[in-house]
């Protein structure tokens, strides 16, 4: 019993940072409709950011480079390679999407190299803890904590700024929106700076686990967070989080359970099981296509 | 007296918990033209797309050329929500895609343009055959049905005769003026051999002129190629001047139907498009 | 009389292209690196007009190219590997007793047979990849067109895992990957030589689909492309003609696949990842969506760039005493990654746009530069 509750504790971890992860993917697709493919490999690169951060300033200074720098790298994304190809057909922005993901796997392996790269330890994270018969690191245990405080502060934003009713009214009409007067451009930004954000921090909560980064470390997590949010409901806050967790924990018990190879499979699985069973995911909205 | 050639029977469409179509009883007759008309927003289209296949109707049946095309009663959770005024006609389900109607015979054109645009003229036309093809796609792929292709090609070339359009042949499609492209939709559409054709808003854009080019364009197919006709229009003029009978729509509802003489003198017709005088 | 010269004009290169070929192969040894550059090239090309049949003419955003290429690697390899090899390639589990009984049952058959089975699993293969598709279809195709991308990429993920899987290796030999398959079969009873056989087949296949996409039927998947629900009011059944596109997409692209075994001779499950359908979508957009002649000409050309790079930007370069800064392993790759980006971004339409080569447009432009040289006296 205690070891499922181990696994569980382990699987909620992975969860909360896959959540963060999902909510990224969830906002872009509901205001873009687009499948960030590079939104792994942004989650990538925050992990060698933070190598090299730690590697000259304090930890705090680093976690803040990081952040900052992650999030500056996916509004630069957007404004280079999505924002041209707004009003192309929808796979040319697709494409552009995998080129970016193809692209910063490339550059990291040649300016990184394709060894696997340290994770360093951040003071205080990996203290473990012991709850009765459990033992946990700190980070295990902040991990989910961190994600709940994080969407609903998000929620807020969304539902009570005005900017987050701006969003909102961006992927429900994006016409009506530009024509209302939103600045599509600013409120675009301002989503992919919450999502990079959010994944720089998940990253760091992810890497610190993992011990190691690698160019394709993002590749995998980043599908499977996808389809965390397709399971909660493509574009929809809470529902991307709920799949994170459940991702999460399903994988680490498919893995303890000895089945590494189709913990992958296993997510995959999902998403086909999803996309014809229930397309808007748990919580998802129906959308009906006039003629 | 005409056979009936299309017949709707309690025809409701709900959208969540809105009603767009509401208890809608049509009778197409055949060899005639037939219209559609009401202010915007008020379920014309919606009841072409039932018609079609394209939606599946919440409740009623839609009986085409003698065979039941569609029919549906309200289901699962859709019976808790269900606002339309007539209950159920019978618990039986009928569906049928686009395609499969069309091919049973009923042809249509889009409100807002559906053309392929980076395709040729002559290839929008040509593709609208392919749907009676006989030959598999291995025999088709190795050209062991010349005959059959070599026959596809012809009628479509000779259909763009027909409508005047033969000139603009290897042109694409979104390189046509606008009228031009109306036409060239409404001879896809025809390139299939419908029966009946349902034209959606065919004189939508269009002035005057071109509107009276249009009533005699259609009054001319109609004749060659024995067709029944089946509009939604805005133009009145169009529309008193062509149409054998005419249904009016409002917010769903049929408020009224017949000649264009009847309609055009009835109360709630006028009510409908021009509002009450306030007292 | 145009239709004749273009014929003509053709039919010549083709011949020249087979002469050289054969010229080619009796010198095979001295040229080692062009020969194996064109075999590759050729194979891509082949995967690259089957995944832009698919995306390309019918408009189904697909990227599951990798693992209908890996069922038909796998089914080929497993398939040809010689008896006498089966203990040194299954040396962890041993092989299943089945493959073993086949492979007995092959070796003994007539030379005919033989000579011809590497076809019969590469058709195998193909057939396979058809079969799964076809099921597949029926859950995947009604999607839209992101969720297209994103489940076909997820299928070549879970067909990978089942691949790599311990609990297959008997068959698949799991991680430890197939080697030891042999390299291209000659044809003809040696009147045609092994070099040029994987240009025979792909020429062949891509024969085939051309055929196919001049037909009504390709016809058909072009206005689905255009104009879904047009295309559907015209009486064209959705599902038949997304599913007729996929499982031939399939079926060729399983077949490079088994041309791609034989040609790399060791396989594992690591070679069809998702890097691979993202190498073969590159070679597509450069050459231009919905172009046959630009998804075999972008092949040949990336593969050649990639190999003759592999030894120019991937190596120190010095300039007398200087070392350029930037070139070591790696920058192939980005500068790969940035053309990419520039064709997606600025050269949209990539090489040939959506329209096919033509003799008259490539003699049309010497024409006009003769007459503007030498025109106005």
């Amino acid at each position: 019993m205690t070891t499922i509750l181990q696994h569980c504790l382990t699987g909620i971890s992975l969860g909360g940072a896959y959540a963060l992860i999902a909510i990224g993917y969830t906002l872009v697709y509901g205001i873009l409709r687009l499948i960030n493919f590079a939104h792994g490999d942004i989650f990538m690169m925050a992990g060698y950011f933070m190598i090299f951060a730690l590697a000259s300033f304090p930890w705090p200074v680093a976690i803040i480079i990081t952040l900052v720098v992650t999030t500056v790298m996916g509004i630069g994304i957007e404004k280079f390679a999505y924002k041209p190809l707004r009003n192309a057909p929808r796979m040319s922005i697709m494409i552009s999407a995998i080129g970016v993901s193809y692209l910063l796997q490339n550059l990291s392996t040649y300016v990184f190299t394709a060894i696997p790269r340290g994770y360093p330890e951040l003071p205080y994270l990996k203290r473990i803890f012991r709850i009765g018969e459990l033992s946990a690191s700190f980070v295990t245990l902040l991990t989910p904590i961190l994600t709940i405080v994080l969407v609903v502060i998000l929620m807020i934003l969304v539902n009570k700024t005005k900017t987050g009713m701006a969003m909102r009214a961006v992927s429900k009409d994006f016409e009506t929106a530009k024509l209302m007067g939103i600045n599509i451009d600013r409120i675009v930004s301002v989503t992919f700076a919450i999502g990079s954000l959010l994944a720089g921090i998940g990253s760091i909560l992810y890497f610190t686990d993992r011990m190691s980064v690698t160019p394709f470390s993002g590749t995998l997590p980043g599908l499977k967070c996808f389809v965390a949010a397709v399971f909660g409901g493509i574009g929809n806050i809470p529902g991307a989080v709920v799949g994170g967790f459940f991702i999460g924990i399903v994988e680490t018990l498919l893995i303890a359970l000895g089945y590494s190879t189709f913990s992958d499979a296993f997510t995959f699985l999902l998403l086909i099981i999803m996309l014809l069973v229930k397309p808007t995911g748990l919580f998802g909205e129906k959308n009906v296509e006039k003629v | 007296m005409s056979n009936i050639l299309l017949k709707t029977e309690h025809i409701t469409m709900q959208f969540g918990g809105v009603v767009a179509v509401d208890d809608l009883n049509i009778e197409i007759p055949e060899g005639k033209i037939t219209a559609l008309i009401g202010p915007n927003g008020a379920g014309k289209t919606t009841a072409f797309n039932v018609i079609t296949g394209g939606y599946q109707a919440t409740n009623g049946r839609v009986t085409f050329d003698g065979h039941v095309i569609g029919e549906n009663y309200p289901r699962s959770k859709m019976k808790k929500i269900y606002n339309g005024t007539y209950k159920t006609l019978n618990e039986r389900q009928v569906i049928n895609t686009p395609d499969k109607i069309t091919r049973l015979g009923m042809a249509r054109t889009f409100q807002n343009i559906r053309l392929f645009k980076d395709l040729s003229v002559f290839e929008n036309v040509l593709i609208a055959r392919h749907c009676h093809i006989k030959a598999g796609m291995l025999r088709s792929t190795f050209k062991l049905n010349a005959a059959e292709e070599l026959m596809m090609n012809q009628e479509a070339d000779k259909l763009l005769h027909t409508v005047d359009l033969h000139m603009h042949r290897d042109e694409k499609a979104s390189s046509l003026p606008y009228g031009k492209q109306r036409k060239l939709e409404i001879a896809r559409a025809l390139a299939t051999g419908p029966k009946l054709l349902l034209l959606d808003e065919p004189a939508a854009g269009m002035n005057p002129k071109e509107t009276e080019e249009l009533a005699l364009f259609i009054q001319e197919i109609k004749d060659s190629f024995s067709l029944t006709i089946f509009l939604i229009e805005h133009h009145m003029n169009l529309v008193m001047d062509i149409s054998d009978k005419i249904y009016v729509l409002d917010y769903g509802k049929t408020i009224a139907q017949g000649t264009a003489t009847e309609v055009q003198n009835d109360p709630a017709v006028i009510r409908a498009y021009l509002g009450v005088e306030e007292a | 009389m145009k239709i004749k010269r273009n014929t003509l004009l053709t039919t010549i290169t083709f011949a020249l292209l087979v002469v050289f070929l054969y010229w080619l192969s009796a010198n095979r040894l001295q040229h080692g690196m062009l020969v194996s550059v064109l075999q590759k090239g050729v194979i891509f090309a082949l995967v690259a007009v089957s995944m832009n049949l698919l995306n390309g003419f019918t408009g189904l955003f697909s990227l599951g190219q990798a693992g209908f290429m890996s069922i038909g690697a796998y089914t080929t390899a497993i398939l040809i590997i010689p008896v006498k090899s089966l203990d040194g390639v299954y040396y962890m589990n041993g092989v299943h007793p089945g493959i073993r009984a086949l492979k007995m049952m092959v070796a003994e058959s007539p030379a005919f047979v033989q000579s011809v089975f590497p076809f019969i699993a590469l058709l195998l293969g193909g057939l396979l990849a058809a079969g799964i598709a076809a099921i597949v279809g029926v859950a995947v195709l009604r999607l839209k067109s992101d969720y297209l991308a994103i489940a076909t990429l997820g299928l070549s993920e879970i067909v990978r895992a089942i691949f790599s899987s311990p609990q297959f290796d008997r068959v698949t030999n799991g991680s430890y990957g197939l080697n030891k398959i042999p390299n291209f079969p000659e044809m003809a009873w040696g009147l045609i030589p092994s070099l040029l056989t994987p240009f025979i087949v792909v020429t062949l296949c891509i024969v085939f689909i051309l055929l196919l996409i001049n037909s009504s039927y390709g016809r058909a998947f072009k206005a689905i492309r255009e104009d879904e629900i047009a295309a559907e009011a015209m009486g064209i059944n959705l599902f038949k003609h997304k599913s007729m596109s996929f499982v031939v997409s399939s079926f060729f692209s399983a077949i490079a696949g088994g041309l791609l075994a034989m040609y790399m001779r060791s396989i594992e499950a690591k070679t069809f990842s998702i890097t691979l359908t993202y190498d073969i979508l590159l070679i597509v957009v450069i050459g231009g969506i919905g172009s046959v002649t630009g998804s075999i000409l972008s092949a040949f050309l990336v593969t050649a760039a990639k190999e003759w790079w592999l030894r120019f930007f991937d190596q120190p370069l010095f300039i007398g005493d200087w070392q350029v800064p930037l070139f070591r392993t790696g920058f192939r790759m980005v500068i790969f990654s940035i053309l990419l980006m520039v064709v997606v971004l600025v050269y949209r339409k990539g090489l040939m746009g959506s329209t096919e080569f033509s003799w008259d447009r490539l003699l049309g432009r010497f024409r006009r530069t003769r007459k503007s040289n030498g025109g106005a006296a």
